[in-house]
């Protein structure tokens, strides 16, 4: 299969007026439809930058980033996005914060305004399916942490897009609560067939989810190693006690080691 | 009785019990009328004058509400331009700043060159003495947008449009409605300012004519017209506001 994304010399220099500032160095990358991506490193790598020139809504100062073939110019279509703060819309049930998703969508909006039966139930299936049925009609601020990340994580995949991009989702969430949401991000990812690439400072979390783990070095950020995860899927808690397991993780620790005395 | 029930009777209990002191001390001290008229004093003058008093208060009601809507109109126009454009802001910031330091009273003698006296200075006075809150309300709340929230409407492909008007409006209304609690007890100053100064109607032309006629009850009881009024106003917005962004007080203990 073609890669469905591909990065061809990208480099980002921030311009503050008084000096430049380099947050990534030129670099190539191409993720395949379908695939799991994790990308990893030490804090103000680059990563969160790495995912604004993903999806458009920033553009890179050198190199290109094709999606399907076509140049990206602007913010693109069919992403679905989820950050590690859930920015859910206090306003908003938690429903309703995943039916933005459609209300928004140049593909959903037309038909949603028509007719959004069919939308509410496609959003109440998957709050079913994340354990929040009972809690669709409840505001933001009444639901716990990690039900508002998995609100958060709903809304970025419900319209089903092709490329779903989590920036650390699950990295304020207690241990417990992160390792039952990791269960759900991949039966969902199974299921569904996008595309993810996750952000996260969590080398496990990397590990459980992705098909190949990149970690990049400090600022500013280039890719340094690539690890493809080969273990079976579906992966379980079990699993990352096992030695193949433990192996994966302790060869990305010395990469990041070696970055990090690096600095 | 249980808390909640002395809570309610909380704003009734300490305007009564001020009502006492201040007739208890008038009678204690032996205050003549025409220095503070006492609570039944000003009774008796407001039940003598009430035909007089609803008239005059209905037109500085009147006023005030015209130019509370044109404050919120304009107010919210600027509000939005300068919130969301930071040409807008660093143009326009320094003069609303240096227009609102003028004292409003110094505008009503201009006011009246251009329109005469009567009702067309007083909503203008009322207008630009309440519209400045409004207007830095406004455009605080669209400053307090998230990135990441607009960023994940971006990505799922929305317009500016929707950005504005599922998440910055939203966002806006509870620093909207703060200043509209501000903004309307202005608007009751800025009008009875310029009736004092220029008119022939409403509570402030009246409380005008009474003390030159040395009726010191029937100021007061302008005085007290003008709060009651300024009271219920607040409340009508405050009622608003409750309907329309409760869920930003979700954690106030100032509401129940």
């Amino acid at each position: 299969m073609d890669a469905q994304i591909t990065l061809d010399q990208v480099g980002m220099v921030f311009d503050t007026g008084k000096e430049k500032i380099r947050a990534l160095e030129p670099m190539d990358l191409s993720i395949k439809e379908g695939n799991f991506l994790a990308v990893v490193g030490p804090s103000g790598c680059g990563k969160s930058t790495l995912m604004r020139l993903l999806t458009g809504l920033t553009h890179p100062s050198e190199g290109t980033i094709t999606i399907d073939g076509k140049n990206i110019s602007g913010p693109t279509q069919d992403v679905g996005m989820a950050f590690q703060n859930a920015s859910l819309m206090p306003w908003r049930t938690a429903l309703d914060n995943v039916l933005v998703s459609f209300e928004v969508s140049p593909q959903h909006r037309r038909a949603y305004a028509k007719d959004p039966a069919p939308f509410v139930e496609t959003a109440m299936a998957l709050l079913t399916e994340v354990g929040l049925a009972q809690f669709a009609d409840r505001f933001p601020w009444e639901l716990s942490g990690g039900m508002q990340q998995r609100v958060n994580v709903c809304r970025s995949i419900v319209h089903a897009p092709r490329l779903a991009m989590l920036d650390e989702p699950f990295g304020a969430l207690d241990a417990f609560t992160r390792e039952a949401l990791w269960a759900i991000m991949q039966r969902l990812w199974v299921e569904r067939g996008f595309t993810a690439v996750l952000i996260t400072h969590d080398l496990r979390e990397a590990v459980y989810l992705a098909d190949k783990v990149i970690v990049m070095s400090a600022r500013p950020g280039r890719i340094v190693h690539a690890q493809t995860i080969d273990l079976p899927r579906p992966r379980t808690l079990e699993m990352t006690y096992s030695d193949a397991f433990q192996t994966h993780v302790h060869t990305l620790r010395e990469q990041i080691q070696t970055e990090h005395d690096a600095t | 009785m249980n808390t909640r029930t002395i809570e309610r009777a909380m704003p009734w209990a300490v305007t009564i019990g001020l009502f006492v002191i201040w007739e208890l001390s008038c009678i204690f001290f032996e205050l003549p009328v025409f220095i503070l008229p006492a609570p039944s004093d000003i009774w008796v003058e407001a039940v003598k004058f009430a035909p007089e008093l609803a008239y005059h208060s209905a037109q500085t009601l009147y006023t005030t509400l015209v130019g509370f809507a044109l404050a919120v109109a304009v107010g919210v126009a600027l509000g939005a331009a300068i919130g969301s454009s930071r040409m807008v802001y660093r143009g326009l910031y320094p003069v609303l700043i240096g227009f609102n330091s003028i004292p409003k009273v110094a505008l009503v003698p201009i006011l009246v060159i251009w329109f005469g006296i009567g009702t067309v200075p007083a909503v203008l006075t009322a207008f630009v003495i309440s519209f400045f809150p409004i207007a830095v309300n406004v455009a605080t709340g669209l400053a307090t947008i998230e990135r990441d929230m607009t960023d994940v409407l971006r990505s799922l492909g929305a317009t500016r449009r929707d950005i504005l008007i599922k998440v910055g409006l939203p966002c806006t209304m509870p620093y909207l409605f703060a200043s509209l609690k501000v903004a309307i007890t202005l608007a009751f100053v800025g009008s009875v300012i310029a009736e004092t100064v220029a008119s022939n109607k409403g509570i402030g032309y009246l409380m005008l004519s009474a003390s030159a006629n040395y009726n010191v009850p029937l100021v007061f009881a302008g005085l007290l017209v003008l709060a009651v009024l300024g009271v219920l106003m607040y409340a009508a917005t405050a009622v608003l506001e409750m309907r329309t962004s409760a869920w930003a007080f979700r954690d106030s203990h100032l509401v129940q």
